[in-house]
């Protein structure tokens, strides 16, 4: 099982090390009004990894990935990403973490009014300004085909599925060639068909580009599948981090009502 | 109410840094142009036609009662262009565009595109905010000018029904008289108007929560508020310019 770190770095930008891992997260609280949601949860991912944080709803997993993304700042501790500590970084550093990260929502959060070539354009326009138009095209359609939706760039968001939305939504996330790559609930909402062709497509994703993965999901059977290694969550804290095989052994009460009740 | 006002101050300087500090998002503050610009345009224009013609037909009956009917087309043009064009124009466009912006904006919000479009490292008052503000402020002005030259036209054809007058006798005896600070100041008065309904449907669409109902508030509470502000606005700077230009 996974040691937690009891590094305390609240600095800024630091640079990366060969071997250090791309998300460290030490000692993450948050709270929203008297509801704690997430108390001193830490956990670190390298490149090749991909951790799969599973637990009840309202555990505060969607927020872990926001606070790792930059979208919401802990109220302590510190998400220490590429380097950076996102919850203190300027503006212009978090920006720059950005680039190198890919973020698939849950609800695939496309852009409504761009059709799906726009939509997995969008990160190439604003970011490889000196990319010409054909080479953009050429690497919209390269990542269309890697999510298997080849020939599909014409068409609005709202004339496809939720499975199709969810590969469009993973197409953009991997525009910029990200390090990182963060999935919240993947499969949330598909049939099991589309929801195991999502996880295949995550595996082969993972395994050709090397990311450090985290990925927020209910669903055990796509933790199994996918993950290096899974950290099951209950009022705000890891309660246990380590391979399926860890989870299983486990005394723990919660876990073993987690995994049989998923079984 | 305040802390209403003190986000919508922090708002304004947000995107106001982002407005004047590069990249500049020129593609989609075109795109915009042409959505609250053009796209407003056959509707600004039938209402300066309407009020060109209620203005000519009411002012015509008070005039004849007093003996000044030679007088209508100055009434006329000095109404439509220094006052019921701009105001018109106004609420004519914080209706359309003010419920249009704050509903696709909130409608972004509550859907994840707005944060999608921050997690892209993409400054989302850069990208939204700022380009329909900067449209709407340049737009105003343009869409006054067709309201103010409809209402012009069509306050004539409704005089010609009244008392046949040709129509280039009828702007010369309007414009007689005329000087800068008559029409100028108050055409670019509607950049204030204008400045006022891209902030407040802005701020009011990407602060939304709540799913659908967060969108019908949001597109709501964008009219209402804006044609309220340019209505304030009005009496504010009716007295401003006024003061500048006695």
């Amino acid at each position: 099982m996974m040691q937690v770190s009891d590094d305390q770095k609240t600095a800024g930008s630091e640079p990366i090390e060969s071997g250090a891992p791309a998300i460290d997260i030490q000692r993450v609280t948050k709270s929203f009004g008297t509801q704690r949601v997430l108390d001193g949860v830490s956990f670190q991912v390298r490149r090749g990894e991909t951790l799969a944080v599973l637990g009840r709803s309202g555990t505060g997993k969607s927020v872990l990935l926001r606070i790792i993304i930059g979208l919401q700042t802990p109220d302590s501790g510190a998400a220490m990403i590429l380097g950076t500590n996102m919850a203190e970084a300027s503006d212009a550093a978090i920006s720059e973490v950005r680039t190198q990260m890919g973020f698939l929502f849950q609800h695939a959060a496309l852009y409504d009014s761009l059709t799906v070539e726009e939509n997995v354009a969008f990160p190439l326009i604003h970011h490889r300004k000196e990319m010409s138009e054909s080479d953009r095209r050429d690497r919209v359609s390269d990542l269309l085909k890697e999510v298997g939706l080849e020939g599909q760039g014409n068409k609005m968001p709202a004339d496809i599925s939720g499975g199709m939305q969810k590969r469009v939504g993973l197409a953009r996330a991997l525009a910029l060639s990200p390090v990182i790559l963060l999935l919240d609930e993947p499969t949330a909402g598909l049939d099991p068909i589309s929801s195991g062709e999502i996880d295949e497509l995550v595996l082969k994703l993972q395994q050709e580009h090397q990311l450090a993965s985290i990925v927020v999901t209910h669903d055990m059977i796509s933790a199994k599948t996918i993950a290096t290694r899974i950290a099951l969550m209950d009022k705000g804290r890891v309660v246990i981090e380590g391979s399926f095989d860890d989870l299983q052994k486990s005394d723990e009460p919660f876990v073993s009502q987690f995994l049989h009740r998923e079984f | 109410m305040l802390e209403w006002f003190g986000d919508l101050g922090s708002f304004v300087w947000s995107v106001l840094c982002a407005a004047v500090t590069p990249p500049f998002q020129i593609a989609e503050f075109v795109k915009q142009l042409d959505e609250i610009g053009a796209k407003s345009f056959p509707l600004v224009a039938l209402a300066g036609s309407a009020i060109g013609v209620v203005l000519a037909l009411e002012a015509y009956s008070s005039l004849v009662r007093f003996g000044a009917k030679s007088l209508l087309p100055a009434t006329v043009i000095f109404s439509v262009v220094t006052e019921m064009g701009p105001i018109i124009t106004g609420l004519i466009v914080s209706g359309r565009v003010g419920a249009g912006i704050g509903a696709e904006l909130a409608a972004m919000k509550v859907t994840e595109q707005i944060d999608a479009i921050e997690a892209s490292a993409v400054d989302p008052e850069k990208l939204l905010a700022a380009t329909r503000i900067c449209a709407c402020i340049i737009a105003l002005p343009l869409l006054t000018l067709v309201a103010s030259f409809f209402g012009v036209l069509m306050g004539w054809v409704a005089t010609s029904f009244l008392e046949p007058i040709s129509l280039v006798r009828f702007v010369n005896d309007g414009f007689k008289g005329a000087s800068f600070k008559d029409f100028l100041p108050p055409t670019f008065k509607t950049c204030v108007y204008g400045m006022i309904i891209g902030t407040v449907s802005s701020y009011q669409g990407m602060r939304a929560k709540g799913g659908a109902i967060g969108v019908g508030n949001a597109a709501t509470t964008s009219v209402v508020l804006s044609s309220l502000f340019v209505i304030l606005a009005d009496v504010i700077l009716v007295k401003v310019i006024l003061l500048i230009f006695p």
